[in-house]
């Protein structure tokens, strides 16, 4: 059993993996109870799964727990949380942009790495950013929304 | 055992609970979310209530601190029910909403009130609860009239207290009636609050979910943990309908703890471990016999029309008028076809199960969990009454996907593992296995009046009847292991809204029922009416322009109903409607189409402003309006995202989906081969909501779906002439029919 020191959400955290492949995604579900981020299609089709890796929007479906050693990884709940929301969260709820709820840890993540590099996005650059991240419920127009809300331009 | 969920924590009621149950606590999402935890036992104390939604005491709990919990029978699949049934008990029993709580989907605790489906949630589960809320609000005002000693005509409920219509001080609920039971019928004479006077039902209050749901710490089915849980994955066979010939136990040695469950033919894996479990279901080496039973999606339609056949039915008959096709010069002949698709929820479908000692919970994002109690327990060959299912959420299903198949895993698991077993499908089970919407095809037949207008109308429909041999849906790991199953769900209202919502002397609509389908069917969004809705709207637009009229103008002159006009009207003006007697064939086109959804319910119309590429056939959506009558509105922003998701999800099935497979699997197994709409494909929508505050709440979870598909094909016809009869409107299927210059 391989131990692996991952500094998720600011702090240390050691775990176990037989499988240094195991993909970051089961680690931080299952070892550490981070579950804001969700299997949806272990190919990297969908981003349920997304987290930020140094501050870049990653698969963490594909990302194998070897690779995440030593870097810099922040999960949803590390972004904010229901009564300390991070901007990009408060301005989803704000615009009541999620339905069932299960793509949203992506839409969130990959926004907040969107407005990282690009804080005023335009519209079409927001749609283009969440082009890979798939939504079922149709909630694309409020997740637009919430996007440009958070950039100041709502 | 078992753990009820009770949605939006009470913090009052779970510490309570929490000190009378010692502590001892199913800790379900211990790691996640403590506080939540605790509020599982709250629940829990009440096991042993009543549950006939006859009684009040089966949908209401008032605690001593004037709280209220509601047992609802129905769910929130993520379509805003929760928000909308606090907002009715808060109006109807007088409290503000955030001290109602829910409770729902609970076999052991909550009312049996039907499935969560056919748009039904507001409409029948929300009138049920609101006429309970109004015999609970009846009740409390009776207990304090006796305590105040004023007649119960003097008193009224506010801000979860009985108090006098001149002022003074009230009486709280808890100080009334909490922790005891009301101990009577639901009374249907109750009287309702007029709408006059509402305060909470029709506001676009948020959605309680929505915070936990963006900060990754929403209890999902797929986060449920359980002490000395394992994790299973269910292995299918590579075709359908094989035989397991032999496994190699073997060849999962290398992986700790990893074990095969096999039952006849249904095969699965356990680890203490999930990422060990799917490693074992990759690494599994397991023999089947070739099996090749189906027809492949390039055959469905010489399928249906080969049949075999259950039964014909003819659902409409006014008038007569094949004799008045016959009597006609001319007739407009059209053939419409709708693919097979998935439910394509985003999670792949999870379920927890602990069959223990002679009983079996399980864990579930059912629809239905009270009909799924009854399988399940036949299947564990159990009573009813030893088998609990509790609903958590799960990954919008937007009809029975895999969610109940996951569960039937999971117990099979759970029964050979003793101990609890968590079932998560990967995304290739997802697509490749979940009951599929089934084909629809359908023939119109017209014919116009002098005048113009519809003299004849005649629609032949083939669909499937449901699954052969079995009224309703089966379930894999049943069929698998040779257990004998009992009806769960059916495929839904299939035949509904085939004939047009517009005048016409001579209507028949016949159904040919197929006594099969050629992958396992069950209900998906609005059942069978988007296809039937859109083969009538494209052939109205047909008949309105082979009579030279305007299709707007067409549609309002067969209509009579006001409410129907009006919808039509308000979408006009909100796409800026051009009226047109023939298509423009600029390549940019409007449509419009209209619903009486099931002939008695929600009222809805849509239009499009969409731009075709003739060179590419790609169809560039720009604005979708749509304006949309259900009666009663209980939260305006809600039933606007719900308007949203059934139009761009329908956009999307319109557009891009059908199941590929061949003679012995599906083949579509992911979202490169089955792409649903993304971001850049998503339009500017346009809503107009009408409120009838005096009028019953319809259903909004389905209405707007139908109209999407016969307003795209309109639009495309406008754009470019091109009349498209089979979905998805391909650039294909677009090119095509420009080079066969249809219509």
């Amino acid at each position: 059993m391989a131990k692996f020191s991952l500094m998720v959400n600011g702090r240390v955290q050691s775990v176990d993996s037989r499988d240094p492949a195991q993909p970051l995604l089961y680690v931080l579900r299952n070892a550490l109870g981070l579950t804001g981020a969700k299997y949806g299609c272990g190919l990297g089709q969908c981003g349920a799964c997304t987290v930020l890796v140094d501050g870049e929007a990653v698969r963490s479906c594909q990302f194998p727990v070897s690779a995440a050693a030593g870097r810099k990884i922040t999960t949803v709940e590390g972004l904010g949380t229901p009564d300390k929301p991070h901007p990009v969260q408060e301005a989803f709820i704000a615009e009541q942009a999620a339905q069932c709820g299960y793509c949203v840890n992506g839409m969130v993540m990959t926004s907040a790495a969107l407005l990282q590099k690009n804080p005023k996005p335009t519209p079409d650059q927001a749609k283009e950013a969440l082009a890979a991240n798939l939504c079922r419920c149709g909630t694309h127009q409020r997740i637009v929304r919430a996007v440009m809300r958070a950039a100041g331009r709502a | 055992m078992g753990a009820a969920i009770v949605h939006a924590a009470n913090p009052r009621l779970s510490r309570r609970a929490l000190l009378k149950s010692g502590g001892a606590l199913v800790i379900g999402f211990g790691l996640v979310n403590p506080a939540l935890a605790q509020v599982l036992a709250g629940a829990e104390r009440l096991i042993g209530k009543p549950l006939d939604p006859g009684e009040l005491d089966g949908f209401f709990a008032v605690h001593a601190d004037g709280s209220v919990t509601l047992f609802s029978g129905k769910v929130d699949l993520g379509q805003g029910l929760r928000v909308a049934y606090k907002q009715i008990v808060a109006e109807e029993l007088g409290i503000a909403p955030d001290r109602v709580f829910l409770v729902e989907g609970d076999t052991a605790l909550t009312p049996d009130q039907g499935p969560t489906a056919g748009s039904t949630g507001v409409m029948r589960g929300g009138v049920q609860i609101r006429r309970a809320a109004a015999t609970a609000r009846e009740a409390l005002i009776r207990i304090a009239s006796e305590q105040l000693g004023l007649p119960a005509e003097e008193l009224e409920t506010a801000n979860g207290e009985v108090r006098s219509k001149t002022g003074g001080k009230g009486i709280g609920f808890g100080a009334l009636i909490g922790d005891r039971r009301f101990a009577m019928k639901v009374d249907a004479k109750a009287k309702l609050k007029d709408p006059d006077s509402y305060t909470v039902v029709g506001k676009p209050l948020p959605r309680p979910d929505v915070p936990a749901k963006v900060t990754g710490t929403h209890p999902f089915v797929h986060d449920f943990k359980l002490p000395g849980m394992l994790h299973g994955r269910s292995i299918r066979p590579p075709s359908v309908g094989a035989k397991l010939v032999s496994v190699d136990e073997g060849s999962i040695k290398h992986i700790p703890g990893a074990r095969v469950v096999r039952v006849d033919d249904f095969l699965g894996v356990v680890a203490e471990d999930e990422w060990d479990a799917v490693s074992a279901a990759g690494a599994l080496k397991a023999t089947w016999s070739q099996s090749a039973p189906l027809v492949g999606n390039m055959g469905v339609r010489d399928w249906m029309l080969a049949g075999p056949f259950e039964s014909d039915q003819k659902i409409v008959n006014k008038g007569d008028a094949a004799a008045a096709l016959g009597a006609a010069g001319e007739k407009l002949e059209a053939t419409y076809y709708w693919p097979i698709q998935t439910h394509g929820s985003m999670g792949p479908s999870c379920a927890v199960a602990d069959v223990r000692d002679g009983a079996a919970t399980v864990w579930s994002a059912s629809q239905a969990t009270h009909k799924f109690r009854n399988v399940y327990a036949k299947m564990l060959d159990l009573a009813p009454d030893k088998v609990r299912v509790i609903y958590l959420d799960g990954s919008g299903c937007y009809g029975m996907n895999g969610h109940d198949d996951a569960g039937a895993d999971a117990i099979l698991l759970a029964r050979a593992a003793g101990r609890p077993v968590r079932v998560q499908w990967s995304r290739a089970d997802e697509h490749g296995w979940d009951p599929k919407g089934p084909p629809q095809m359908l023939k119109m037949q017209a014919a116009l009046t002098p005048e113009g207008k519809i003299a004849a109308w005649r629609a032949e429909m083939w669909i499937p009847k449901a699954t052969a041999g079995l009224p309703n849906v089966p379930l894999l790991a049943a069929l698998e292991a040779g257990i004998a199953q009992t009806p769960g769900i059916a495929t839904g209202l299939i035949s509904q809204n085939g004939d047009p919502p517009y005048a016409a002397d001579n209507v028949e609509v016949l159904v040919h029922w197929l006594k099969d389908s050629p992958l396992r069917p069950s209900n998906i969004r609005a059942p069978g009416k988007i296809a039937n809705s859109w083969a009538v709207e494209s052939f109205v637009d047909e008949l309105a322009l082979k009579a030279g009229k305007d299709p707007l103008e067409f549609r309002l002159a067969g209509l009579s109903n006001p409410r129907g006009i009006e919808v039509l009207k308000r979408t006009a003006a909100l796409i800026g409607w051009k009226p047109r007697t023939a298509p423009n064939r600029s390549g940019r086109g409007q449509g419009i189409a209209y619903v009486h959804y099931k002939h008695n319910e929600t009222l809805v119309a849509i239009g499009m402003d969409v731009e075709v590429d003739r060179r590419t056939g790609a169809v560039r959506v720009h604005r979708i309006a749509c304006a949309h009558d259900c009666g009663q509105v209980i939260n305006s922003d809600a039933l606007k995202l719900q308007i949203e998701g059934n139009i761009l999800q329908t956009l999307s099935r319109t557009l891009f989906e059908e199941v590929a497979f061949d003679k012995s699997r599906v083949t579509s197994l992911d979202w490169a081969s089955y792409p649903i709409l993304t971001f850049p494909d998503a339009p500017e929508i346009l809503i107009d909501v009408i409120d009838r505050p005096k009028e019953p709440p319809l259903g909004a979870g389905e209405a707007a779906t139908t109209p999407v598909p016969g307003a795209l094909a309109n639009a495309i016809l406008d754009a470019v002439g091109a009349r498209l009869r089979a979905v998805p409107f391909s650039r294909e299927r677009i090119k095509e029919a420009l080079e066969r210059g249809a219509a």
